[in-house]
């Protein structure tokens, strides 16, 4: 029984992480049909800037600020700098955001240097502690629970907010809005800023998970992310939370029962969907 | 008489086809216009130079005497410029409330203020609760506008555009597609409209006694040429319309 807890524990902190990467990259592509490959960059610049900053003032908190902080500035950079000039063309999408994406790999290995660097959870959510016979690790359930929060905001902003309303809307028709009077392009900056700010803020949050971070881990990473945006509905801000979960879940449980297929799960698990439910799980475009 | 639109010499063509054919026409300001033609006849064509969706071969478009020929969708609509479309348009995930509150909130008086939606929030429903009571569809409000019968729709459409408080309102069809049924309580709505008098209609239209009981004024495109244009009871009259509808121009336009 724990050892079955411990693994859905692992699950949902992996899930949760994931999530928060793809969360950005669903709202982006549903929005403005913008595939952004660079989303792995904004993921390691997040965890590389929140690293230093929280080994150089030792307050992991402030450190996810800055992480956060990061990504929204090099999401309104990268929006109005590199997608911009592509919209409505998905092949120059592909390639120019995949050549950024290596740009901003590499420029992490300029200023951080090459190597990979050893990252520890602060003090305070080091170890674990028991409920009944069960180990919970104080970390990987700061994750869940910070990640729970952010989707939850989230999910308010868009159902209770005008702003939000016309983010889920511009995801249904985008064309449609603009007949409204509604500026779409400074709304998609907004929701572009925020989709990298929470991919960062996941960087940040993988870094004292894993305990080490590297450069290539983002574009790794985002492989998954892509997994669980065609699993959840493209477009879908909740079905990416319930695919990163289901993601997440299977690889930590396959891992241990079926060491062989953890690699191949994902994969497995998206082909299903893609026979089954070629719209992913949540269908969200009319 | 106040002009609220005028093209000079409006023109489209896709490859060789000319859709619209030098137009040029003047929408009186606060009346009701009405545009027929056969089918092909380039209505819906004229309709997307005037609300921007399309831009023209050639010629240009003013709005209150301002030319808008290059302005964008969305910088039209905020002139005011308000459009329904031939094919159904609701976001059909979004409730029905939600719907109109979109248009609501994207109103000129309240757009620039993104930050503050939490104050007006109950002020856009409310507003919104309004708009659907006007176009009778207040018990639909917390229905997804998916499930909504097509007649719903075309309402739910109309109370979008209502709620964007545009001076003018082009009305692509609005009862196309409708069942006989439906189509009473859409004619009521447009009366409605009419009656409220600082506002400008242009509507498509082939039902003609719709087109004779609301219209101020008829303009009849064929070709994507202005044939005529007049009082309805003139256009009824008019020879060279009846023989457009019969099919005699065809084949006048065909040998020459």
């Amino acid at each position: 029984m724990d050892l079955v807890f411990s693994l859905l524990i692992n699950g949902l902190a992996t899930g949760m992480l994931i999530f928060l990467l793809a969360a950005g990259l669903t709202l982006i592509f549903g929005l403005m049909d913008v595939l952004n490959f660079a989303h792995g960059g904004l993921f390691i610049w997040g965890a590389y800037t929140g690293v230093w900053f929280y080994q150089m003032s030792d307050s992991f908190l402030l450190a996810i600020m800055v992480s956060i902080i990061t990504g929204l500035l090099l999401g309104l950079i990268t929006e109005k700098l590199i997608v911009r000039p592509v919209y409505g063309n998905h092949i120059q999408q592909i390639l120019i955001t995949l050549g950024f994406m290596l740009v901003l790999q590499e420029l992490i290995k300029v200023v951080f240097g090459p190597d990979q660097k050893a990252v520890f959870p602060p003090g305070w959510l080091q170890g674990s502690f028991m409920v009944g016979d069960i180990v919970i690790i104080k970390y990987r359930l700061f994750i869940i629970v910070l990640g729970f929060l952010v989707f939850f905001l989230i999910f308010f902003i868009l159902k209770r907010t005008r702003i939000g309303l016309i983010v889920r809307a511009g995801v249904i028709d985008k064309e449609m809005i603009q007949s409204l009077g509604i500026n779409i392009r400074f709304v998609f900056m907004l929701v572009f800023m925020v989709g990298a700010a929470m991919a960062a803020l996941s960087g940040m949050l993988h870094a004292p998970y894993s305990g080490v971070i590297y450069a290539e881990m983002g574009l790794e990473f985002s492989i998954l992310a892509f997994i669980v945006v065609v699993i959840g509905g493209m477009g879908s801000f909740t079905g990416s939370l319930f695919a990163a979960l289901l993601v997440g879940l299977a690889q930590a449980f396959m891992a241990y029962y079926f060491p062989a297929l953890s690699l191949a799960v994902n994969m497995l698990l998206m082909a299903t969907v893609l026979i089954f439910r070629p719209q992913g799980l949540f269908r969200v475009k009319g | 008489m106040e002009a609220i639109i005028q093209t000079e010499d409006l023109s489209i063509s896709f490859g060789g086809h000319v859709a619209v054919d030098s137009v040029s026409i003047t929408i009186p300001s606060k009346k009701f216009t009405s545009i027929i033609g056969p089918n092909g006849a380039g209505k819906t064509t004229f309709f997307n130079l005037l609300s921007g969706q399309l831009s023209p071969t050639k010629g240009s478009i003013f709005y209150k005497e301002e030319e808008i020929t290059k302005l964008s969708t969305t910088e039209r609509t905020r002139l005011g410029i308000g459009r329904s479309f031939q094919i159904t348009n609701v976001f059909p995930n979004l409730t029905v409330l939600e719907n109109v509150r979109l248009a609501v909130q994207s109103q000129k008086k309240v757009r620039y203020n993104m930050i503050a939606h939490f104050r007006h929030f109950k002020q856009f429903e409310q507003k919104s609760y309004e708009i659907l009571e006007k176009v009778f569809l207040l018990e639909k409000a917390d229905s997804k506008a998916v499930n909504l019968a097509h007649g719903e729709k075309r309402k739910l459409e109309i109370a979008m555009l209502l709620a964007l408080e545009t001076e003018l309102l082009l009305l692509d069809e609005p009862t196309a597609g409708m069942s006989l049924e439906e189509v009473p309580a859409i004619i009521d709505v447009i009366k409605q409209l009419k009656q409220e008098d600082d506002r400008t209609i242009v509507l498509i239209e082939h039902k003609m006694d719709m087109i004779m009981d609301l219209s101020d004024e008829v303009l009849v495109l064929f070709h994507g040429e202005l044939l005529a244009k007049g009082k309805p009871e003139e256009i009824v009259q008019n020879e060279t319309v009846q023989s457009a509808y019969l099919g005699g121009m065809y084949d006048e336009k065909q040998l020459t």
